[in-house]
């Protein structure tokens, strides 16, 4: 079977599934339950948007890994259900929003058609990174939500620049670290410790991350682009000091804010102790592990899970966006949160797979960079949701409600799909 | 760069198994998670679970029972009781807001079928799967619906408490409180379903008088606890006499018997019989002294004072019977610290609840053996099969069975001749014992009446207590006893 008609084949059983799912939600919102056509004309017309971009990808990247972009749809689809089944109207807001987002994976496949033209425009990348997180800082068009600094406002729609920034953090992380791998790798004794000048771009990213740290109040962005930043300097190097350094940075850069801002030291004790306070700065966590608790094995059943008050109120408040991945587990239970957290693993193994097979530095670099971005930023949130890790805002990529970030995330997934097409193709060679 | 990326990814399949691990770690936490107030996952499973019955002892009565009804395609139970505040302090009710009292709380995990073992988890889960409702078990009370509704008619307008055992069972047959309220109204209105009107305050129609508390003065009904422990002793009998003056001497000063228009009575020489008769206070007082308040307190605790009343409700609805300083319960290491004269006739500060005079009397009834009270005859599965069922339990002897023979005509005295005429019932004889006890408040006593029936072969043990009232133990409660006595011998018999 060629790779596409594979992708063909897992594209309908993804189309099945939110089928099911979309008609198990509606079932269950009706008192007296009956069939009707609106669940599954949600589920027809999201298969018809991938079939769209599974044709787009069949005529420009014919040789393309076919399960990135059905994970990517499954997991779209399984946000789309719950979004719907939380508050319908947003979903129908989500829906656009998905269609945006394959509309850029088409035209990024279909006007990018090649990775490698980004090489030169790395610099513009990375500075176009630094511009983006500052957006929000700027008056007039910046805002702040829950706390956080982290949006624009342009005309109608509220935009988190971040969410893109990250996708170019990760260009220009391609194209600098293969371009300056042997210089950074060197100065090492057997697990000597580098000299100072080899810290300067470590320094100046982890700068960055405190910068948006403390000037957002995002702990979760913050954390993920030092994370993506650290994770691709190890694999150009393959030095774990700089691994060890840059975390005792990042915790002794948290532990000032820690002082600094009450916020972040909530965080922490929270995480700790959930129950020290559980109605109040403790209450999403301690709502989030009830739900996740209250889903059993199996779960409550999509639609009947509990989710929301008599008085229409989410149980957990943000639930459509950080805590979805808690709805999830209320109404699949331990198996559905656990397959849900397998799909980005699988996503993560064939990311890092096109990586290992390409042939040049800023492929492998570039492959490994986006894949590692969306593994990082799926456990930031579903490790803070479930209280293994303090809790921090972001959104689930694919499922949380959220334009910036489905948008970017197809983005993502087009440059991954570009770069495993050209891998393969010269591997077949 | 290969090797690192292999490595990250196993870096990353060991945090994503994390993760799954820690969902694993909730799940299995779930139960404790379960019992925290504010989980909204636990009140909703607990109402889409079918409830079983509360039945009084007839197995037909209904106590409790669930209204169904549709919410977002589920069916939830929601709890109604039928006969309002019949047995609304020892059910309890069970609700969404205000959680479970009474044996709706203590019985939730039988009501709910939740009481698991391997067996009913296994089918549980096929139970689920196949979109079942969880139905749970019903629980067959020892109540008698005709004889509760009796001592709650006699009972209405005061504030008291009527308990009645099966002196060799440990049965109980009645456990009565009012003021009561509509456990139906909880949910909706809180307020509304408490605030009721009585001639005692506070109210509090939701205090299980019976167990909780304890809120009664036992006064002269204490005197058979006395009787009890000066015959056990063998240093008196029912022959030995005494001289009363009319009152006792204590730390120099006297006590003087219960008083009227005349002035108190003076008796003059008595035997044990008519100083039980006649509720001398001075002959109890000396009994008091001479005993000792380490005996007397010794043999209190025979008797079940100072522990929990055993019972199925929950253990913080029960309180102990005993004396009590500053409202707690105090267990004097000195015994110059309570007056043994006032503690030998139900004075100094003792406090009781009606379940444990109950216990009182019913011991003397069986002979001298107390038997633990219970208030559920049997638990049922939905299919009909039982799932426990209580089997009469020894506590133990109290009293020799001489001591208990000695005590039976003494109490039938009272009855017959004595201050408890009101408690007579034609053709049978009962045995009681009257309390009158001062609350230090003017015309304001607390009055009692334990009895049993019949005096030769007893059936039932009873006790009655009243708050507030201007007559007495004879006068007040006594007749209350009758009603109730006679309600249960009809149907006994």
């Amino acid at each position: 079977m060629t790779a596409r008609n594979r992708e063909l084949l897992n594209l309908f059983v993804v189309g099945l599934l939110t089928a099911c799912g979309f008609a198990s939600v509606y079932l269950a919102s009706q008192d007296i339950p009956e069939f009707s056509t609106t669940s599954l004309s949600y589920a027809g017309f999201f298969l018809a948007l991938f079939l769209a971009a599974h044709l787009v990808v069949r005529y420009a990247l014919p040789l393309a890994d076919p399960y990135l972009l059905p994970i990517a749809g499954l997991l779209t689809a399984t946000g789309l259900t719950m979004i719907y089944r939380i508050e319908p109207g947003q979903a129908f807001r989500q829906g656009v929003w998905v269609v945006g987002g394959v509309a850029l994976f088409a035209g990024v496949i279909l006007f990018l058609r090649d990775h490698r033209r980004l090489d030169p425009l790395k610099y513009t990348c990375g500075v176009g990174a630094i511009v983006l997180l500052a957006l929000p800082a700027l008056p007039l068009i910046g805002h702040t939500v829950n706390g956080a600094r982290l949006w624009i406002q342009v005309g109608p729609v509220n935009l988190q620049p971040g969410e893109f920034a990250k996708v170019l953090l990760v260009i220009f992380l391609a194209g600098y670290l293969r371009d300056n791998r042997e210089l950074l790798s060197m100065g090492f004794g057997r697990a000597g410790i580098p000299s100072p000048k080899h810290f300067g771009p470590l320094l100046l990213i982890w700068g960055l991350a405190m910068l948006v740290l403390f000037q957002s109040n995002d702990l979760g962005g913050g954390l993920l682009l030092f994370s993506i930043f650290l994770a691709m300097l190890y694999i150009a190097t393959g030095r774990w000091p700089y691994i060890a350094v840059g975390l005792a940075l990042f915790a002794a850069g948290s532990y000032v804010l820690y002082h600094l801002r009450d916020h972040i030291a909530n965080r922490i004790a929270i995480w700790l102790d959930p129950w020290q306070d559980p109605y109040d700065s403790g209450f999403q966590l301690v709502q989030s592990i009830y739900a996740i608790a209250g889903g059993g094995l199996f779960g409550q059943g999509l639609g009947r899970g509990v989710l929301i008050s008599d008085s229409g109120e989410p149980y957990i408040p943000f639930l459509e966006t950080d805590f979805i991945y808690s709805a999830i587990t209320n109404e699949l239970g331990l198996a559905g949160g656990a397959a849900v957290v397998l799909l980005y693993l699988v996503f993560a193994y064939r990311g890092f797979r096109i990586a290992m097979l390409a042939d040049d530095g800023f492929s492998k670099l570039l492959a490994a960079g986006l894949t590692a971005t969306l593994a990082i930023q799926a456990f930031i949130i579903v490790g803070g949701v479930t209280g293994l890790i303090p809790l921090t805002g972001i959104t689930l990529p694919f499922v949380s409600y959220g334009g910036s970030s489905v948008i970017a995330n197809f983005l993502l997934v087009g440059l991954l799909l570009i770069v495993s097409d050209h891998v393969n193709r010269t591997a077949e060679r | 760069m290969n090797p690192q990326i292999r490595r990250l990814f196993f870096v990353f399949a060991a945090l994503f198994l994390a993760v799954i691990g820690i969902g694993t770690y909730w799940l299995w936490r779930a139960p404790d998670l379960e019992a925290r107030q504010g989980n909204p996952n636990e009140v909703v499973r607990q109402l889409t679970i079918k409830r079983g019955l509360v039945l009084a002892s007839d197995g037909k009565t209904v106590l409790a029972q669930n209204r169904k009804q549709k919410v977002r395609g589920r069916t939830w139970f929601l709890r109604r009781y039928p006969n309002r505040g019949l047995t609304a302090q020892a059910v309890g009710y069970s609700t969404i807001e205000r959680s479970r009292t009474g044996l709706e709380e203590s019985l939730n995990d039988y009501l709910t079928g939740s009481n698991a073992n391997l067996s009913t988890l296994v089918d549980r889960v096929g139970d689920k799967l196949r979109g079942l409702t969880q139905e749970g078990n019903d629980v067959v009370t020892t109540l008698d619906a005709t004889a509760q509704r009796a001592a709650m008619q006699a009972l209405a307008g005061q504030c008291g408490s009527v308990v009645a055992l099966e002196p060799e069972s440990g049965r109980v047959l009645v456990m009565a409180s009012s003021p009561t309220y509509d456990p139906n109204l909880i949910e909706k209105s809180f307020r509304r379903a408490t605030n009721v009107s009585a001639p005692c305050t506070p109210a509090s129609p939701l205090l299980n008088r019976a167990t909780q508390g304890p809120v009664f003065i036992p006064g002269s009904t204490f005197k058979i606890v006395t009787a009890a422990a000066a015959l056990d002793s063998r240093r008196w009998s029912a022959s030995s006499t005494f001289e009363d003056p009319g009152y006792c001497i204590e730390y120099g000063k006297k006590v003087f018997n219960y008083a009227d228009q005349s002035g108190p009575h003076v008796y003059g020489t008595v035997d044990f019989g008519e100083a039980v008769e006649n509720s001398v206070n001075s002959v109890f007082c000396d009994l008091g002294k001479a005993l000792g308040v380490r005996r007397l307190l010794d043999f209190t605790k025979r008797f079940g004072f100072y522990d929990d009343p055993p019972l199925e409700t929950p253990g913080e609805e029960r309180s102990p019977s005993g004396l009590y300083s500053k409202g707690k319960l105090f267990d004097p290491k000195d015994p110059s610290q309570v007056d043994p004269g006032r503690f030998a006739f139900g004075q100094e500060r003792l406090l009781v609840t009606p379940l444990q005079m109950a216990m009182v009397a019913a011991t003397v009834a069986n002979g001298g053996v107390l038997m633990e009270p219970h208030l559920v005859d049997r638990i049922t599965s939905p299919d009909g099969d039982i799932v426990t069922r209580t089997k009469p339990d020894e506590v133990r002897r109290v009293m020799r069975a001489k001591t208990a023979a000695a005590l039976t005509p003494m109490m039938v005295q009272v009855v017959e001749s004595g201050t408890g005429t009101a408690a007579q019932i034609s053709g049978v004889d009962v045995a009681g014992k009257t309390g009158t006890a001062e609350t230090g408040r003017d015309n304001e006593n607390d009055t009692g009446f334990i009895a049993f029936a019949p005096a030769d072969a007893p059936t039932i043990a009873i006790a009655v207590f009243l708050q507030d009232q201007d007559g007495t133990g004879g006068s007040t409660a006594a007749p209350i006893a009758k009603t109730v006595l006679e309600t249960l011998l009809r149907r006994i018999t």
